[in-house]
């Protein structure tokens, strides 16, 4: 799999931490499925440790990578 | 599945079989190939497939004795296919292809005795595998009894051209060299093999004995390195067959020389009868074409439209009725190969996990097949193994192996007796999806059934059907164990089944236990007693039997005895009874394979404009989901306006899990006045909108995945807020699968704008160790 899941995250996201009330930083955090872990460029919360996983990539690469994953 | 079994499956599928014209002809030419080719206007590739196997295309297009008109499927269907005029059609107007390069010559030398069809063959062939040859002939010319043929069908220089052609590449040719029987003992003497062509006659005499022990499989004679075919040891002296026996005599001569077997794959030499199978029910015959002058043969165009009547004999009955075998684009034996492959692979990607899944188990290829070849067997057995391996992709049924752990949990299993009875004659088996479509029906069914028969207990659950399909036999035996730990309570007694798969689960894996079908029962002790009064019915109904009574005529019949007996007009669909066909919920196709199952669903509701009417939940559901009115037969039973309850759309899966709770609890207070503990919180409400409850149900998210992830947020405050919009986005992993969910608290819940889930999971490092 790319190492980046594509398509790249929008500059700009319309989410605050609702925890802390913090802006999201955007960066690279790690998913991982049957045994595989690749890092993701998401939005997230650094102090409350919440990422932001964006319906587009659900149901999209995310759900490609899932179903190759369990083919192999 | 080893590869024995594989073998055997493979050879159940008759597909690739040849069709009956290349099996009676003895050189296994591809007519239907050549004739596809014509019928397309393409000579050029025409005669290229016809050379592959016939040098000598013109001549044999003019003299063939055409065994393979005898076969050919069109024969009562207008006339057999012309297939040697077509033929000498293919040498007229195709352009021959560039002749093949020989293969480097090997240095042994071969005598060929007679320049008959049978010699010049011999030596064609043996010549282009790189060997000298020699052709002796005693007359003046070559061709033997081809110049017997009148001159006005075998033109001369069309004999001479084409038989000197096919040897002027390695074969030096003596003419005016008879050959005795010293000069033959000089040339097994000199040279590396000898084959007799010398036909019948006088001119075979010096060689009769070697004739007379001609092994049939190989033509070698008693003497070693001397080989003879031809008219000289013909059962049928054709020309096609000294074609054949020719060919056949140069593939021993040429093992002979390399000292290889030469007995061994040599099946299917020769004319034989093929087992493709080919339905010819409704073709309309149609004459052959007549060459406007016969002398002349076929013009293009009237080769085109003759070549237009070949019939392109193949099988494919299972494909033709399956689309799921069509969406693959092949046909079981390739499938059972793919199968297979996909099954032993150790490294590398598994391309066959989803053919294997989708399958919908039905059995129907299995009916149609003329050699009863069935891919429900084998997709079943595969997706056993798969799990045995540990290679089940987890997405492909999980779902519904939640939904079969939800009906066989607390909320739903249910064993109870008859109120105020102390054993069980009967019990009655409602199964899970009818409690969950129409639980209203299963309460009046048992009420039914009380008042008709003695002491029937109620046990509600799920058969286990899903783990089955699914291919896990370890949550199939838990869910049969669960059942006959039920059954033992409330002490046996014969069950009676509203479902057809369950019937089918029962009686092929507890078949100890006595089971009958609700309809069965109906159809024997009359109509229940609190069965609707005659009221309007609908006009007459096509009849839909779920896939699970394939085999079960007598629930055919009785289903059809009890439409009669309330007076509904019923008419069969083209596929049913023991060819009815899945409503693609069967085998969880509709799970493993969403784009497969609508197109079956969608065939089936378009095989007949009347509305349908049948007798499983599911099938019901599936069919009214997508606008087609479908009654259940509890429906023609039980309610009054019909023509609402048709197009009453199935409930969805969240309703289905409330459905089954809400019965059991119904039950267990009204009828049995047990007291019930109540749920242990009020549910969180939630609104969703008609579009994102569609939504959400598309993507397999119940109503309680999003009140879990709500209920996780709100406790912990994880989540994330949109000022502009002042939504909520939270996710919760309960399991396998992360849902996150959309949404805004309101007065009395939660309003919830969207949801979706993914299985990755998201791998948060310490704290420490990233700040680190």
């Amino acid at each position: 799999m790319n190492t980046t899941m594509t398509p790249p995250p929008p500059d700009e996201v319309e989410w605050v931490c609702a925890r802390c009330g913090e802006p999201l930083t955007l960066g690279e955090i790690e998913v991982a499925y049957l045994g595989s872990a690749f890092p993701v460029k998401l939005w997230h919360c650094k102090r409350c440790r919440l990422a932001l996983i964006p319906e587009e990539l659900a149901q999209g690469r995310m759900l490609e990578v899932e179903k190759m994953l369990e083919d192999k | 599945m080893d590869q024995k079994e594989l073998h055997a499956l493979e050879a159940q599928c008759t597909q690739e079989h040849a069709p009956p014209c290349t099996a009676a002809c003895p050189i296994h030419v591809d007519v239907r190939g050549m004739l596809a080719a014509v019928a397309a206007d393409h000579f050029d590739a025409a005669l290229t497939l016809l050379t592959k196997r016939l040098p000598f295309p013109g001549i044999i297009g003019r003299v063939c004795e055409q065994p393979c008109r005898a076969a050919c499927n069109r024969k009562d269907l207008g006339e057999a296919l012309r297939i040697a005029a077509l033929e000498r059609a293919c040498a007229a107007y195709g352009a021959p292809p560039l002749p093949k390069r020989r293969l480097p010559g090997r240095g042994q030398r071969i005598a060929v005795v007679g320049g008959g069809l049978s010699g010049v063959t011999v030596a064609h062939d043996l010549a282009r595998k790189g060997h000298r040859v020699t052709l002796f002939e005693a007359t003046e010319r070559l061709g033997g009894t081809l110049w017997e043929t009148p001159e006005d069908v075998l033109p001369r220089d069309l004999l001479t051209g084409e038989l000197t052609q096919a040897l002027s590449d390695g074969v030096e040719v003596r003419l005016h060299t008879p050959v005795t029987a010293d000069l033959l003992e000089a040339l097994h003497a000199d040279f590396d093999a000898v084959y007799l062509g010398v036909g019948q006659g006088p001119q075979a005499d010096f060689a009769r004995e070697l004739l007379a022990g001609v092994a049939p499989d190989t033509f070698a004679t008693p003497r070693e390195g001397i080989f003879a075919a031809g008219r000289a040891i013909a059962a049928r002296p054709t020309f096609i067959e000294s074609i054949s026996t020719g060919q056949r005599a140069a593939i021993s001569i040429d093992r002979y020389l390399q000292r290889v077997s030469l007995t061994a794959s040599r099946e299917h030499e020769g004319a034989y009868i093929t087992q493709l199978y080919t339905h010819l029910e409704g073709i309309a015959p149609a004459p052959a074409i007549r060459p406007a002058a016969p002398a002349a043969g076929y013009t293009r165009a009237e080769a085109v439209q003759e070549a237009q009547r070949c019939l392109q004999c193949e099988c494919l009955e299972c494909v033709k009725a399956c689309a799921y075998l069509q969406h693959y684009g092949s046909y079981p034996k390739q499938y059972v190969r793919q199968i297979y492959n996909n099954l032993s692979i150790v490294m590398g990607t598994r391309q066959f996990n989803t053919l294997i899944n989708s399958c919908s188990l039905c059995g129907l290829c299995g009916e149609i097949c003329p050699y009863d070849l069935n891919m429900a067997t084998v997709c079943h057995e595969a997706r056993q193994t798969m799990v045995a391996q540990d290679r089940m992709p987890p997405s492909a049924h999980e779902f519904a192996l939640r939904d079969m752990a939800f009906s066989n949990g607390e909320a739903a299993r249910l064993a109870h007796l008859a109120p105020g009875s102390e054993r069980c004659d009967y019990i009655f088996f409602p199964g899970c999806q009818l409690s969950a479509s129409a639980p209203e029906h299963v309460e009046r069914a048992y009420a039914d059934l009380r008042e008709m028969l003695p002491n029937v207990g109620l046990l509600l659950g799920c058969c286990g059907a899903p783990a089955d399909w699914a291919g896990r036999s370890d949550l199939f035996e838990e869910a049969q164990a669960a059942f006959r730990a039920d059954y033992a309570t409330l002490g046996g007694g014969q069950v009676i089944l509203a479902c057809s798969t369950c019937y089918q689960m029962f009686k092929t894996h507890l078949p100890d236990v006595p089971v009958l079908s609700l309809w069965e029962l109906f159809s024997e002790h009359g109509l229940p007693p609190s069965a609707a009064a005659p009221r309007d019915l609908p006009g007459p109904l096509a009849v839909h039997d779920p896939c699970t009574t394939r085999h079960e005529s007598a629930i055919h019949e009785s289903v059809r005895q009890l439409l009669h007996e309330m007076g509904l007009r019923i008419e069969d669909l083209p596929f049913n009874r023991e060819r009815t066909e899945c409503c693609s919920y069967g085998g969880l196709m509709w799970l493993a394979n969403r784009e497969v199952a609508e197109t079956v669903v969608q065939r089936r509701i378009a095989e007949q404009p009347l509305d349908y009417v049948t007798y499983c939940a599911m099938c019901r559901d599936f069919f009214a989901d997508r606008q087609k009115p479908t009654l259940h037969l509890l429906d023609i039973l039980y309610e009054d306006d019909l023509t609402a309850r048709a197009a009453r759309p199935g409930p969805r899966f969240s309703q289905r899990h409330d459905n089954r709770a809400r019965l059991k609890r119904r039950l267990l207070t009204e009828l049995w006045e047990e007291p019930v503990s109540e749920p242990p919180a009020p549910p969180i409400q939630l609104l969703l909108s008609e579009e994102v409850a569609a939504r959400v149900e598309k993507r397999l998210i119940l109503e309680e995945d999003i009140r879990e992830v709500i209920a996780c947020a709100e406790r912990t405050g994880n989540r994330f807020h949109n000022p502009q919009t002042g939504h909520f986005l939270a996710y919760h992993r309960p399991a396998n699968v992360t849902y996150w969910v959309e949404y805004t608290p309101v007065d009395d819940g939660y309003q919830i704008h969207n949801a979706y889930s993914h299985r990755m999971e998201i791998v948060m490092q310490p704290k420490a160790e990233e700040d680190a």
